[in-house]
């Protein structure tokens, strides 16, 4: 046990040493890169850094060891992405039948099967051997908003929207030390969501002396540059709530991005409950193990 | 394993299959009675630990196979039908994402543990090197399965490691075209590597079998470094070993979960939840984390046939260890000088490591060139003369006497072969 505690004492000073080394290395390297700050266009070839703001850490009802998914922000996401986002965005790894999911929006039946008749999807053959139209059934994936990735990027600059279902854990904004590792212990998986909402709330006026490309829309909470093609897509009051929810573009915009948390994680709350279980269940057994070994041992000097 | 069997079965059946089929025997002399050295402290149990993470790769590896469509239009959407529709596949899934991050973790420490102890020196180094051979398909086989999700970093990183090959001069372009089975990465690449990627395991397991049978002629190395010299040195594997590495193992369970329930992507990257596209080339091609520090190696190097032989190198190099250090003593708890260098090199590794995540430019070039030269000084300079120059601190005549100090060796004589039964 000595040796452990002196090995752990060792261990400590090496990482800290190592992060020392990385400090060092990272503070040459950002002194290196002054002129690439700010976003303009990258001095010698450095690459700039973005997204120029860093998402801010929201309060989320999924995040932390308790999380759940809040099923009342959930049903309110769903209608913004519904009136406003899917207009342009596909989510073809989402079917109809999991807004019923429990740890989901939790539509009733009825209510999927309603929801599911107001889109039109196309099936077919039939035994005519043609291709037809018909409403939606809660089995049926959400239909794309447009025929083809050519058809999409034909009808949006150039670029083709990106497809949703993922969308909350396929875009991270780098931490950075030492919060990377802050985040271990803090259990921090909510970087999605957060960098969606900073985006979607994110859109001003490009400061003096940038020029935003033809068709760009200046945001500098955008991840991979100065401005994107999509522009604003909230603005207040556009969605009617019926819960007495405000209805602004913030609102909105957390609403939405955690509804695409659900349809990123859908198991999410099985998860965090499963979790707590298991690992409640791992302390116990540790603790039996740690006795059981202390009595096998206790006579042994070691 | 180890000399003649104490395995005596009084069930007639047991007796009759004995006789035809001695693996009782084996088990019982290799798992059950092993002699193990008293003083191994928490930083042995990562064998077990290790041995566990191999069974439960393959375990649910086998189940997301049954699943799991291995086809370039396919594999991604497969994937996600397993996190959304396979019954508890998500936790499948990341269980085994994590498993692979978590297998490395411990490799990891058990490398270090036998750097610090010298258990790659005699009579140990075969046992090393076949070490060293299961470290070099771990890191095939987590390649290659980090590669099947068919996100964009696999495809990236695929193109980058395979790609790597064409710096060999003459024939490096036509290894790449038969690596790939074409002119990219695409479905043959793909399938190759799906079906290696099921290989490799078991390739691992048999030489697991061999690292172990190589660990049982000279049994473990310990704290001290000093070997067996008697009995009392040595504990009966079960139960003393087995329920410290059972303590052990669970305690690093607990973090697995950790990462499994909580940060189940913490040690991914937000890229391979898009899927591969050609066309689009990520603005940081990454690998996984465990293999940072060779990847700030082969950076660090301006040209690319260099770059690639000190990746390799660094690898390589590691083979060689038993041969490289001069110094009998093995312990670095003995080893004043050595017990120094042993830390920085640690720093170094991780230091290589957050470099090798970071953009390559500016002073993380510089950085990561300081730490690569470092590493080889480690191993090619430092380790060879510190054997020479070093005085190392007196050892403890054995290992009870390291445990019990000078003397009181002789009382406790015959205590180990009881466990308490209180």
């Amino acid at each position: 046990m000595k040796t452990l505690t002196k090995s752990i004492a060792r261990l400590t000073f090496a990482l800290s040493l190592g992060v020392a080394t990385a400090t060092l290395a990272g503070g040459i390297a950002s002194a290196a890169e002054e002129p690439a700050a700010g976003g303009h266009a990258a001095a010698e070839g450095e690459t700039p850094h973005y997204p120029m703001i860093k998402p801010t850490l929201e309060s989320w009802s999924f995040a932390g060891v308790f999380g759940r998914f809040d099923t009342a922000q959930l049903q309110r996401g769903y209608q913004v992405y519904k009136e406003v986002c899917s207009n342009c965005h596909s989510m073809h790894l989402v079917s109809f039948r999991n807004l019923a999911d429990e740890g989901g929006p939790h539509f009733s039946e009825e209510q999927v099967k309603t929801l599911a008749a107001t889109f039109q999807v196309q099936d077919g053959p039939n035994d005519a051997g043609d291709m037809f139209e018909r409403p939606g059934r809660p089995s049926d994936r959400f239909p794309s908003p447009f025929p083809n990735p050519q058809a999409a990027a034909a009808a949006n600059n150039g670029k083709a929207p990106p497809d949703l279902s993922l969308m909350a854990k396929a875009r991270a904004v780098e931490r950075g030390f030492p919060w990377f590792i802050l985040d271990f212990f803090t259990q921090y998986e909510e970087g999605g969501p957060d960098y969606i909402h900073g985006l979607l709330t994110g859109y001003t006026d490009p400061p003096a002396g940038v020029t935003v490309p033809p068709g760009g829309h200046y945001n500098p909470h955008f991840i991979s540059g100065p401005s994107l093609a999509m522009p604003p897509p909230l603005s207040d009051g556009q969605v009617t709530y019926t819960d007495g929810t405000p209805e602004t573009v913030d609102q909105y915009s957390r609403d939405v991005s955690a509804f695409l948390m659900w349809a990123a994680e859908p198991h999410l709350d099985a998860r965090k409950r499963t979790g707590f279980q298991v690992i409640l269940f791992l302390i116990v057994f540790a603790g039996l193990l740690y006795y059981t070994k202390k009595k096998i041992w206790a006579n042994i000097a070691h | 394993m180890a000399g003649h069997s104490t395995y005596n079965p009084q069930n007639p059946l047991l007796k009759w299959f004995e006789a035809r089929l001695p693996i009782g025997g084996l088990i019982h002399s290799s798992f059950i009675v092993f002699p193990n050295p008293r003083n191994l402290n928490y930083w042995w149990t990562f064998g077990g630990i290790l041995a566990f993470m191999l069974v439960a790769q393959i375990a649910t590896g086998v189940v997301l196979v049954m699943h799991y469509t291995p086809h370039a239009s396919l594999a991604f959407n497969s994937v996600e039908g397993i996190m959304r529709d396979v019954n508890y596949g998500w936790l499948l899934r990341y269980l085994h994402a994590n498993g692979a991050s978590m297998f490395f973790i411990a490799v990891y420490i058990h490398i270090f543990r036998g750097l610090y102890y010298g258990s790659y020196k005699n009579p140990r180094e075969v046992l090393w090197v076949l070490g060293m051979i299961i470290f070099l398909l771990m890191m095939a086989t987590g390649f290659m399965g980090y590669v099947l999700p068919w996100g964009q970093m696999s495809f990236w990183g695929a193109t980058v490691i395979t790609n790597l090959f064409s710096a060999i001069p003459l024939v490096g372009e036509k290894i790449v075209i038969w690596l790939w089975g074409g002119f990219s990465v695409d479905n043959a690449t793909l399938n190759r590597f799906f079906s290696l990627h099921y290989l490799l395991p078991f390739m691992i397991a048999g030489v697991v079998i061999l690292h172990i049978w190589a660990l049982h002629i000279p049994g473990s190395n310990n704290p001290t470094g000093v070997s067996v010299k008697d009995k009392q040195d040595t504990l009966p594997f079960h139960p003393y070993f087995t329920v410290k590495d059972a303590f052990g193992l669970v305690c690093f369970l607990i973090l697995y979960c950790w990462f499994v329930f909580y940060l189940p992507n913490y040690m991914g990257h937000a890229d391979n939840y898009i899927e591969a596209n050609p066309l689009v080339t990520p603005a940081h091609i990454v690998p996984e984390w465990y293999f940072l520090p060779f990847y700030a190696i082969l950076r660090s190097i301006p040209s690319k046939l260099g770059g690639v032989i000190c990746m390799f190198g660094a690898i390589a190099v590691l083979f060689a260890v038993p041969w490289l250090d001069t110094s009998k003593v093995r312990s670095a708890n003995f080893r004043p000088l050595y017990r120094q260098f042993f830390w920085i090199f640690v720093a170094v590794a991780i230091g290589l490591g957050y470099l090798g995540s970071a953009p390559p430019e500016g002073g993380y070039v510089i950085a990561s060139r300081i730490l690569t030269v470092y590493y080889f000084f480690h191993f090619l300079v430092i380790l060879p003369l510190l054997g020479l120059f070093e005085k190392p601190l007196p050892l403890p005549a054995s290992i009870t006497e390291s445990v019990l100090g000078k003397g009181a060796a002789a009382v406790t004589a015959g205590a180990p072969s009881a466990p308490q039964t209180k």
